[in-house]
């Protein structure tokens, strides 16, 4: 086909409104008579809110109300459980959801508590000074262990322990697999990951049109459809008089997906009550407490290890940090147990995790969604292992790898999903094979030694993972051809940078033969597209993309059907490229696609009964499960001995993510998801003191990485398509945060010879302070 | 993040400026170059009642480099301006080594170097520099002016000798001996952040390679720049030796009161300072031997 | 405190406004709302991610750490008036398209307008130096690299 552009490296569609400067953001929108609100926020963690009096700030000029969770009335309620817990035997869990103002309580620093409307933004604030706010001030619940001791301070006071949830998983038999082991390493491992800091904050705009009976809101949202739903449901109106628009989103990374944050359902429900437009942009440091977080777990592993290197058994309990409510369910720890078991054959499992309330601001997915923390954990353990038995550490992961005729291999726990842990597909060792070459594993102990004789110290470090991606339940999308010839997408997923304006036209394009310039996508307005869930769990382009090819296949297949009729003869002669469908072997002889769809919505004559007008199809995409894709990062630092400043010399990602739709893209994706994980693994850190406050609440100390901070990354790719969708796509938007945790250690233990002194990097983030500390005390020890 | 509301006046002349500031006092507060002012203005952690503006004022802002007296700089002295002086790079290494440590250049467009002193970050490199390079400062309120050393003028952190009447207006730097090697390095998390320890050192030779002067001060390791340069006492009439160097940090790093932050603990401020300081010695040291 | 208000005369994009601003209007809020060129972005206002760069006669500034007030009698360039009116792409926004210089977009306005500047002054930069001159704009997207080079693309077509 002449204008394929499947596969190819297309620029972007959405780029020009970007690039100067008229694309439509939330906080980009202006309504006539728009007014502005604030929150007051609790200002400590943890504590009984004795009294709320905002009769000054009524007085103030411009402030239009100020309401708190008392004048909410019926409004006022928990939030919905977004996910269930999955369906394991056995599991406790504790629902405990946000509410929209906090009534007796509060549970972190940053908890609503007024909601302030005024003519602006500056007046709102100003207001904010006038509230009075009584607080009896409680122990705040802050750290992982204490939270669970008889004495600590409860979170919930209905419950009798911080308990949010326990589960456990196992696969084989540990006990068994561990008395026959060579030898049982087992380690405490903590892993902190950070919050996702998109450069957009959040934003809400409400705007009730009483006479129309029809609410709009602009939201900063990745699930729009889910939004919609919900607030119609909470605001007493129809679906059909909701309309959520996620226009241009900037950056999310999970957070944004979450739901209901307590401004989407107060916005909407103040304009009803003021009949009037109100905006809400969550300011910077707002961000750092009212958006959700991804934080802490501490880990208690062991492997059992055979003495070839052949891994027989890993057991692990963990702790992990869910916040002061859980209206997330179970979907983080759950995927730091299930991601793990990583690309290896670990034939006996045992996993225990406790989701712990603490008073701190809520936890939902970030970017790896948990898959980090247990990716560290089986990665620092075979690296133990392999310098324990003395065994080359890429040798101790190939041996262990799941060989390519295991695939689809079954893990047999519950995934996030609700489905088996499953891998539909995969062939692990060539990645490994190709990161070893692009790294020069062969030749860097030799480079290693010769750098160390002119005093510099350099390590490698070589990680690997598997990433559950494309996980139900469904997209769907429409597609139509318009008369102009020009095809239009619409589809109820969200957007937040990943380039949907740009693979979802590819894959039409493929099917219908017009360049991907002529398809206009939308995304993430309901009035557009009326189902869906959302952008999530690195699902676009697998769920989505997969509906999108669907519904153009059909739309195909309506426009050979046409043409055939028109032409009198068969489909099977036809061609469809260029925007037209012309008869082969007969140049002159075609009909574009605009001409076609506008036979196809003819002014008289009849439409066939069992055909529908227009050349347009909606079709859905739901996987039975989620597709693996997996991937090994190497990488090679260079550090100061001395000061443990680090700089990253070489960097290198081979991963396989079946079909790749837009490889431009997706370098694009393994960049971004990299240099967050460089973030994690060694500048980003919340930075709490023991009564919940945030020490390091601005950019210029939780420490974003720079363009100094990101190297150059060489990448490259396998494809194994996944089995789970006629297209072979697994999703990549996580991919390349996931694994650098663990990478970070390796190489400095490396570059500093730590294994051999004794030190071992068993904690994420690092930091050159913290590297100090953690050398000083393996020595003393 | 808004600004809490303040009257706004833009100062015409420099008396113009003080007149202002002495009838507002500690009412109000002079903006510069507004790059620490307004960030805390915008946490709402500042709150003047009356800001005034003096960048429509001349009369403070420029360089005027001599070639065998003080140097003297303008308060309101863009640090843009500094960096693209060639002469005072020449004259002053230490400066042309730390500015690119300061920020960005979008904030180094705006920062003034007199608002970067009276803000008197203690991990602010600009104060250190003006400690070791032996800076004195013109203060002028609408009565008088005085003139203090640097070393007088940092009285903790975020806190100076200036009073609610009057205002930096010159920074002047005495020139430097010959036979003078500088040099400034700091620890930061990332390039431009604050510092997690600075150190600028000046070694100063005669004819005979024997240290006649050295200079030691930190930022970033204490409630404002700390003179260690006592510690360099050691170096008096001998030859700068490698163990001398290290016998010189182990003194400053006594010297010094880090209060560790969530970047860094106090061990490793300390640990760093020492570092930095016999790297930086030995390369002052360097280049005061090859005369650069 | 009644509403300290100031009238100001200034251009933008080399168009002339005059506008009647509350002294303690940030100049990112007064481009953005009050005259609705809402393409300089806001991130932080704290200075820190970059996002709000302008230029100010020429030089970038974070427009989150000025007051409208203080752009009186200045001439402030933004996203909006880069391409020409025709909507053809200066060399940096075109090699941005090129590279995927860009994801969700949010941060480009603040780097486009800091590199601009930047192109002005430097034909031929090397990769560090271009690194150099991005460190004060955030991007969370990107991971930097595809940026750095569509800023090395750009300067090499301006040399031509």
């Amino acid at each position: 086909m002449s204008t394929r552009s499947f596969g190819q490296p297309v620029k972007r569609n959405e780029d020009r409104k970007l690039l100067t400067g008229q694309a439509l953001f939330v906080d980009d929108v202006e309504l006539p008579g728009m007014l502005h609100v604030a929150f007051l926020r609790s200002q400590v963690a943890h504590a009984r809110i004795v009294g709320i009096d905002v009769s000054k700030a009524l007085q103030r000029p411009g402030v239009i109300a100020a309401w708190t969770a008392a004048d909410l009335g019926a409004y006022w309620r928990h939030g919905p459980l977004l996910v269930p817990p999955p369906p394991i035997p056995g599991t406790i869990f504790h629902e405990r959801t946000q509410v929209p103002l906090a009534k007796d309580k509060v549970r972190h620093v940053g908890e609503p508590l007024v909601m302030v409307v005024a003519e602006s933004r500056y007046i709102a604030e100003d207001a904010l000074d006038d509230i009075d706010v009584e607080l009896e001030a409680l122990d705040a619940v802050v750290d992982l262990e204490r939270a669970l001791e008889a004495s600590s301070a409860r979170v919930h006071d209905d419950l009798d322990s911080n308990v949010s949830a326990h589960v456990h998983q196992s696969k084989g038999n540990y006990v068994a697999a561990a008395a026959k082991a060579h030898c049982i390493l087992k380690r405490r491992f903590l892993y902190e990951h950070g919050i996702s800091s998109p450069i957009e904050t959040r934003g809400v705009v409400a705007n009730w049109d009483a006479r129309a009976s029809q609410m709009t809101i602009w939201d900063t949202t990745q699930a729009p459809v889910f939004v919609r739903n919900g607030l119609a449901a909470m605001l007493g109106l129809n679906e059909r008089n909701v309309r959520v628009v996620a226009p241009f989103v900037g950056g999310g990374f999970g957070p944004k997906i979450m739901m209901f944050y307590p401004e989407e359902v107060l916005l909407p429900w103040a304009s009803m009550r003021l009949n009037r437009p109100l905006k809400w942009i969550e300011d910077r440091l707002e961000h750092f407490f009212a958006t959700t977080h991804e934080r802490g777990q501490i880990h208690d592993a062991e492997i059992a290890i055979a003495a070839d290197g052949r891994i027989l058994g890993v057991k692990d309990m963990f702790l992990h940090d869910g916040g002061a409510y859980d209206p997330y369910g179970l979907t983080v720890p759950i995927n730091s147990q299930c991601t793990l078991l990583g690309p290896y054959v670990i034939a006996n499992y045992d996993s225990t995790f406790t989701q712990v309330f603490t008073n701190l601001p809520i936890v939902t997915p970030y970017r790896g969604a948990g898959r980090q923390h247990g990716v560290f954990v089986i990665e620092r353990l075979l690296d133990l292992a392999a310098h324990e038995l003395g065994i080359d550490r890429a040798e101790i992961r190939r041996i262990n790898l799941i060989p390519p005729e295991a695939f689809p291999y079954n893990n047999e726990i519950i995934y996030q999903d609700f489905a088996p842990l499953s891998y539909d597909s995969g062939n692990y060792e060539p990645v490994l094979d190709m990161a070893l070459e692009a790294i020069g594993y062969a030749g860097f102990k030799a480079a290693q030694a010769e750098a160390r004789a002119q005093g510099r110290y350099i390590g490698l470090g070589l990680a690997c993972y598997v990433e559950g991606t494309g996980i139900g339940p469904y997209e769907g999308a429409k597609v139509q051809v318009q008369s102009n010839g020009k095809v239009s997408i619409a589809t109820g997923i969200g957007t937040q940078g990943q380039g949907h304006f740009t693979v979802f036209a590819q894959i039409a394009a493929e099917q219908l033969g017009v360049a991907v310039t002529d398809i206009d996508v939308v995304t993430g307005d309901t009035d557009q597209f009326y189902w869906g869930a959302g952008t999530f769990a690195s699902r676009g382009a697998v769920v989505a993309g997969n509906a999108v090819n669907e519904a153009a296949k059909v739309v195909r297949q309506k426009a050979l059907k046409l043409a055939g009729e028109l032409f009198e003869c068969s489909e099977d002669d036809l061609v469809l490229e260029n925007g037209k469908v012309s008869i082969t072997g007969v140049p002159g002889q075609f009909i574009t696609l605009g001409d076609l769809a506008g036979r196809a919505n003819p002014m008289r004559g009849a439409v066939k009964p069992g055909t529908e007008p227009g050349l347009e199809a909606t079709q859905y995409f739901g996987p039975p499960s989620g597709a693996t894709a997996n991937g090994v990062h190497a990488m090679i630092v260079e550090m100061d001995p001395r000061t443990f400043d680090l700089k990253i010399l070489k960097y290198v990602v081979v991963h396989d993510c079946g079909t790749v739709i837009n490889p431009m893209i997706l370098a694009g994706q393994i960049h971004g998801g990299v240099a967050q994980g460089i973030g994690n693994a060694f500048f980003e850190k919340l930075a709490w003191d023991d009564q919940g406050q945030l020490l390091n609440a601005s950019l210029a100390d939780y420490l974003l990485p720079t363009s100094l901070d990101v190297p150059r990354m060489e990448l490259s790719h396998t494809v194994t398509p996944s089995p789970l969708n006629p297209m072979g796509i697994k999703g990549a938007g996580e991919a390349g945060a996931i694994p650098v945790g663990p990478l970070f250690a390796q190489a400095i233990e490396d570059a500093l010879d730590l294994p051999s002194r004794g030190i071992e990097l068993l904690e994420i983030p690092l930091s050159p302070s913290r590297l100090y500390e953690l050398t000083r005390k393996g020595e003393r020890s | 993040m808004k600004p809490a509301p303040f009257k706004y006046i833009a100062a015409t002349s420099l008396a113009h400026a003080l007149a202002l500031k002495s009838e507002h006092g500690d009412e109000a507060k002079f903006l510069a170059g507004g790059q620490s002012l307004m960030p805390t203005m915008n946490f709402r952690l500042a709150r003047p009642t009356v800001l005034i503006d003096i960048n429509g004022i001349d009369e403070v802002s420029g360089v005027d480099l001599s070639e065998t007296g003080p140097t003297c700089i303008g308060a309101m002295t863009r640090y843009r301006t500094l960096e693209r002086d060639a002469r005072l790079a020449a004259a002053f290494p230490l400066i042309r080594e730390a500015l690119p440590e300061i920020a960005h250049p979008q904030i180094r467009n705006r920062g003034t170097l007199g608002g970067n002193l009276c803000h008197a970050d203690p991990a602010s490199e600009m104060p250190a520099l003006a400690v070791a390079l032996r800076a004195r400062l013109k203060i002028q309120s609408s009565t008088q002016r005085r003139w203090i050393a640097a070393s007088d003028f940092f009285l903790g952190a975020l806190t100076t000798d200036l009073q609610p009447d009057e205002m930096l207006t010159t920074i002047e730097l005495p020139p430097l001996g010959p036979r003078t090697g500088s040099c400034f390095m700091e620890i930061a998390r990332r390039r431009g952040d604050f510092a997690i320890a600075g150190v600028a050192a000046m070694v100063t030779l005669d004819d005979d390679d024997t240290c006649i002067g050295a200079r030691l001060v930190f930022c970033g390791v204490g409630e404002m720049p700390v003179d260690a340069s006592d510690a360099t006492d050691l170096f008096k009439g001998e030859a700068i030796s490698d163990k001398a160097i290290r016998d010189v940090a182990a003194l400053a790093q006594n010297m010094i009161d880090p209060g560790g932050s969530v970047h860094a603990s106090a061990d490793y401020q300390r640990h760093v300072a020492g570092v930095l300081t016999e790297r930086a010695l030995t390369t002052a040291h360097q280049r005061a031997r090859d005369g650069q | 405190m009644d509403n300290d208000l100031h009238d100001i005369a200034l251009t933008v994009n080399g168009a002339a406004y005059n506008g009647r601003v509350e002294s303690r209007l940030l100049l990112s809020d007064f481009l953005r709302h009050d005259l609705k060129l809402a393409g300089t972005h806001v991130g932080c206002e704290h200075g820190v991610c970059g996002a709000c760069t302008v230029l100010l006669d020429g030089e970038p500034v974070r427009s989150c750490l000025m007051l409208a007030v203080q752009a009186n009698g200045h001439a402030i360039s933004t996203i909006e008036g880069l391409a020409s009116p025709a909507g053809d792409y200066t060399p940096l926004q075109q090699a941005m398209h090129d590279h995927h210089g860009l994801q969700c977009g949010y941060c480009t306005p603040g780097i486009l307008m800091t590199m601009t500047a930047f192109l002005d002054e430097h034909a031929s930069p090397s990769e560090d130096e271009v690194r150099e001159a991005l460190s004060g704009n955030l991007c969370r997207c990107t991971g930097y690299q595809n940026i750095v080079d569509a800023v090395m693309t750009a300067a090499s077509r301006m040399r031509g």
